[in-house]
């Protein structure tokens, strides 16, 4: 295709209406599929060193000995470095918050001294010419190793029998209890009562592109610029210089293309401030890029929880009261510097996060195991909260023989009672529970598919319905991280340039991980400008370049990013116009910008195109007034001040056939229905949702990082461990609500989280719908063909 | 993770890969679909690969009073084939759950068989066939039954110095290949591969033991219910991670029972 062929608008996109709304395919896609994409690992530069770690084999051992002789010996080693040896160039760090109270966790060195406390941390680090010389020398680095007692059964680390960290006293890292109060009364008075436990298994996000990092130090000016597949380029500007010891001014980080994070690529990982440290050191750049096994031992995991619920409500479905307890295992730390205590916060913050009662009670223990850490990924304890909620409802409307539809119906909190304060303290300021649910039901044609579902049973076909009502937690005041005293900006900002050609180029902080950002923060500044979005080039990642922000988490991309853009786009039209009203000698008020043309405002008849506007300004200032000065590179930045989060809602259906003899789940249709407020690109919306609900059906159905007894990683592979692949997924429907946050004139809540958030509640609940006749039940997520057979008694 | 450094070779003759056989450390290199994974996580570190994939005299099919087809025959041309979907179908239903189509454009019916990968897919088909393997070496030829070409895990009676030329296999029209794998192209968690003629049936199961499996007892039973009893003592398949073997054995069943009638009918 021809540069000038690029299709700029889906057919049907009316542009007078600004791009808000519409599916513009974005740019950058084409040149990834074209392969031209630039990650950190195509970088080649003079003097290149590769790192590969030698990490412990134990799931606990003291390192008693290393002998590196061998390995320096090895062709093409330039050095081979102990935890010690690397500690005098990178302080350690300890993954605690002040406002997770109590939060406690022993420090962290970039590679550890004397003791490995899971499997895969690494212990030594050996660079060389090339990774594979790397790799030779790290298989004849010997050591001496004494066994430790291995933690890795939550339950034992909280009876804590064995301490990992004697200094701590037990295992416990976190914990938290909330209480309204009233909640044995509400259970006393119910008429019914449900409970049940359910268990998540621990799984993590597998990105296309593994972590990679390339650290570049000049000692000519002691600089450090890092190359980094990294979701928050500015944060991680801090934690270099404040660990290394180089000014922040002096380094810079740079996001290339990223293949995917998930919440990955947000966390600090020893390995990575390994190798920044050993370019400081060496006085030469250094790359690691962590390959697909190193993965799976060394990229953050998530979830492994045990939640004991229960549910008080009337016969009439009144639902009066939750009382959630809940455990939750993170590995031998907490993870620097978002800490690990977030996920069981999540829980008990969002449980029953839909519906109306006002009683609720929660108890949350975060231990510590001999295990990879875990920490925020996608969706952050949504798909907990989520699930045992919309599965203890479910169990409710069995126990009450109450269609789960009405029996949501019922309880939802209503379109109008907003603002309104969740028991667990949250505040929301709009959301539309009813409205997506009853736009759900149409969309899946919820009778008629109750109807044949029914059908099928009669010829002994079993399949099941499940609903999942959710809210999620979007664009984060400082309330998330900062106040706690993290370093992790709540506000983003954003540039606008004004090119001589009419063109304008937008920097913004938020970063793009292949999930369309630039193409939305294109399309909103286009629009904000009056520009055609093939005027906008927008660069992000860089933070020598762009002005500070946090970058992508939490779903707070579009809309504090995004914010940020349009306020800026609306200074610069506003700017350029004073320039239009100098040049044509009228009042501004008279003038507008549409299609890359100055207009008069009412008879819209062109006036000035823009690229003259911009000769004039850029080159012949001359020619206007002498006491005029142009203003065209406009910055402008967002963080979000009234709530402490943005909530969206939503809710989605999962429609299976669980075959009885094999255990076998197929899965027929997925639905969501999700309130993210103002939707910016449709397409883009609806390919966050479904990638999001094809990870939560990744957790319900297929993935687990499974361990042994003595805290070996057994499926650490692509072969074992099970990514949901094309071939079962089911045909994904979106519909939308639209309720605009009016915190931000962009209205937008964020949607990058809510697909992961519903799914795996949504398909538990089908599936135990599946099972009700056969008096069968499952509880422990991934269902394995196995779980459900046990669960049927076939075995 | 890198391969450790190795030589490389392609002889054009099976003469010329005789002697690079013959030298320390060589390994015979095929499609490369399982060689390849096993260099790259250091699982094995060859000194010599010897790529046989342009040795000639080893692909394609023939047809003649049995199907002669190549070592180097891929899993998408067995896919593909007209003749071998209609005179040996279940080859044909049992390509198309090897892996996916990338693989299976590269990966060779000698690669999978010499390989002897309990789980996969050809092993237990050309067990259930019958079928002969053809190994050369440069003493000669050896024509081995199925039946005792694989020998334990991973384990084969393919002797230092030999390849795999080709398989010849009956023609069989009533068979029925069925597996369970939670996602397509997976290793099968178990499957089974059943042919009838006249002189009876002959079920195989892959993921059932440390070789392919011959079900001696589900095959001569004369009823369902009697098969279904005498396939207990016929496999015991080892645990996986997911499923432990009492599950096994029931998925093992239930597939027995789901291609008792095709292997029953009368033809
Ligand atoms: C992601 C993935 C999924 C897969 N899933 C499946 C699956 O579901 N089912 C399945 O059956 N397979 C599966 N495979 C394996 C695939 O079928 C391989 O192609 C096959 O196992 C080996 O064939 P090859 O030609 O690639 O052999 P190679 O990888 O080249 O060689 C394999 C072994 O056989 C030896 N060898 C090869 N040819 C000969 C010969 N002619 N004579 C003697 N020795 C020889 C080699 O020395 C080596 O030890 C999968 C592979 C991948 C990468």
């Amino acid at each position: 295709m021809g540069k000038a062929e690029l299709p700029l608008h889906a057919p049907g996109t009316q542009l007078d209406k600004g791009y808000i709304g519409q599916s513009v395919p974005r740019a950058n896609a084409q040149r990834l599929l074209q392969g031209r994409g630039s990650f950190t690992d195509d970088l080649i530069f003079p003097r290149l060193a590769h790192v590969a770690f030698f990490r412990s084999p134990y799931a606990h051992a003291r390192v008693k000995r290393l002998d590196f002789k061998r390995a320096l010996r090895s062709p093409g080693v330039i050095g081979v470095f102990d935890g010690r040896a690397v500690a005098e160039y990178c302080k350690p760090w300890m993954g605690v918050l002040a406002h997770l109270k109590g939060i406690r966790s022993p420090e962290q060195h970039a590679i550890a001294i004397e003791r490995a406390c899971w499997q895969g941390e690494a212990v030594a680090a050996v660079v060389a010419e090339s990774r594979g010389q790397a790799e030779d020398a790290v298989g004849l680095i010997e050591a001496d190793w004494e066994e430790l007692p291995a933690v890795v059964d939550m339950d034992e680390a909280l009876a804590g029998k064995v301490v990992i960290h004697p200094e701590l006293g037990d295992n416990i890292c976190f914990k938290r209890e909330h209480d309204t109060g009233g909640v044995d009364e509400a259970f006393a008075k119910a008429d019914v009562v449900v409970e049940e436990t359910y268990n998540f298994g621990r799984h993590t996000g597998v990105c296309i592109e593994g972590r990679a990092i390339l650290a570049d130090y000049n000692a000519g000016e002691h600089s450090l610029t890092v190359y980094h597949a990294t979701q928050a380029p500015h944060m991680m500007q801090d934690i270099f210089s404040r660990h290394l010891g180089i000014p922040e001014a002096n380094v810079r980080v740079i996001a290339k293309d990223v293949g995917g994070s998930y919440g990955i690529k947000v966390h600090v990982y020893a390995d990575e401030m390994a190798t920044a440290a050993l370019s400081v050191m060496l006085r030469r750049p250094v790359k690691f890029v962590a390959d697909r096994l190193e993965s799976f031992l060394s990229d953050i995991h998530a979830r492994e929880h045990k939640v004991k619920v229960r549910l008080a409500c009337t016969k009439e479905g009144e639902i009066l009261a939750f009382d959630l307890d809940d455990l939750t295992a993170i590995g031998p730390y907490s993870v620097y510097p978002r800490t690990s205590g977030i996920e069981g916060n999540q829980v008990v913050n969002l449980t029953g996060g839909p519906y109306k009662h006002q009683k609720y009670r929660a108890k949350m223990n975060v231990v510590f195991t001999n295990k990879n850490v875990t920490c925020q990924y996608r969706a952050v304890g949504h798909p907990i909260a989520v699930a045992l909620t919309e599965a203890i409802v479910d169990r409710a409307a069995l126990e009450l023989k109450m269609d789960p539809a009405e029996l949501r119906r019922r309880n939802l909190i209503p379109d109008d009672a907003y603002p309104y304060t969740f028991p667990s303290g949250i505040k929301f300021e709009k959301l539309s529970h009813h409205r997506t649910l009853d736009k759900l039901l149409e969309l899946m044609d919820y009778k008629s598919l109750r109807a044949q579902q029914a059908d099928f049973r009669k010829k002994g076909v079993t399949r099941g319905i499940g609903l999942a009502a959710m809210i999620e937690v979007t664009n984060p005041s400082p309330a998330f991280y900062g106040v706690g005293g993290a370093r992790i900006s709540a506000q983003d900002g954003a540039t606008l340039r004004f090119e001589p050609t009419g063109m304008v180029t937008v920097l913004c902080g938020v970063t793009e991980q292949g999930q369309g950002t630039e193409g939305i923060f294109a399309q909103i500044a286009a629009s904000a400008v009056g520009v055609t979005v093939d005027k906008v080039r927008v660069i992000t990642g860089d933070t020598g370049v762009t002005p500070y922000g946090g970058g992508t988490w939490a779903s707070r991309g579009a809309g504090i990013g995004g914010e940020a853009v349009l306020l800026a786009g609306r200074a610069l039209r506003s700017n350029i116009l004073d320039v239009a009203a100098v040049v044509l000698k009228m009042d501004k008020a008279e003038l507008d910008i549409v299609k890359n043309e100055v207009v008069n405002r009412l008879t819209l008849e062109a006036k000035l195109p823009l690229a003259e506007l911009g000769r004039i300004a850029h080159f012949r200032p001359d020619t206007l007034p002498v006491d005029f000065q142009s203003e065209l590179t406009v910055t402008r930045s967002y963080t979000p001040r009234q709530y402490a989060f943005t909530f969206s809602n939503g809710i989605q259906a999962s429609y299976v056939e669980v075959d009885p003899e094999t255990g076998f789940v197929k899965l027929l249709k997925h639905w969501c229905v999700e309130d993210a407020g103002t939707v910016i690109n449709p397409m883009l919306v609806d390919e966050q949702i479904r990638g999001g609900v094809v990870q939560g059906i990744g957790a319900a159905l297929y993935e687990e990082c499974l361990y042994g007894p003595d805290g070996q990683l057994l499926n650490g592979n692509m072969a074992d461990y099970l990514v949901p692949m094309s071939s079962e997924m089911p045909d994904i429907v979106c519909a939308h609500i639209e309720t605009p946050t009016k915190q931000s004139q962009l209205g937008a809540k964020g949607v990058g989280e809510a697909g992961t958030a519903g799914a795996p509640g949504a398909v538990m609940n089908a599936i135990n719908d599946a099972l009700a006749p056969l008096g069968a039940r499952v509880t422990a997520m991934p269902f394995t063909p196995e779980r459900i057979l046990v669960a049927l008694r076939k075995i | 993770m890198k391969a450790p450094s190795f030589a490389y070779a392609k002889p054009r003759s099976l003469e010329e890969a005789f002697d690079l056989l013959e030298r320390p450390g060589a390994k015979i290199l095929a499609g490369g679909q399982s060689l390849v994974p096993s260099l790259n996580m250091r699982l094995s570190s060859p000194e010599l690969l010897v790529d046989i994939t342009g040795i000639s005299s080893l692909a394609g099919i023939q047809v003649g009073r049995t199907f002669r087809i190549g070592a180097l025959v891929t899993h998408a041309q067995i896919e593909r084939s007209a003749e071998i979907r209609k005179q040996v179908p279940l080859l044909a239903e049992a390509a198309a759950h090897i892996a996916h189509p990338a693989i299976r454009n590269r990966g060779t019916l000698g690669g999978s068989l010499a390989l002897a990968d309990p789980a996969a897919e050809y092993p237990a088909c050309a067990l259930a066939l019958n079928a002969t393997l053809v190994l050369l070496g440069r003493k000669g030829e050896r024509r081995v039954p199925a039946g005792s070409f694989f020998k334990g895990l991973f384990e084969t009676d393919l002797r230092t110095g030999e390849l795999l030329a080709a398989v010849e296999f009956p023609r069989v029209e009533r068979s029925a290949f069925l597996e369970l794998a939670r996602r397509q192209g997976d290793y099968a968690i178990i499957g089974l591969a059943g042919v009838a003629d006249g002189s009876g049936r002959r079920i195989a199961f892959l993921g059932a033991g440390a070789t392919p499996v011959l079900a001696k007892g589900a095959s001569a039973a004369s009823s369902l219910e009697q098969a279904l009893k005498a396939l207990g003592n016929d496999i015991d398949p080892p645990a996986d991670l997911y499923h432990s073997s009492a599950t096994k054995l029931h998925l093992a069943k239930v597939l027995l029972s789901r291609a008792w009638n095709t292997l029953s009918k009368p033809h």
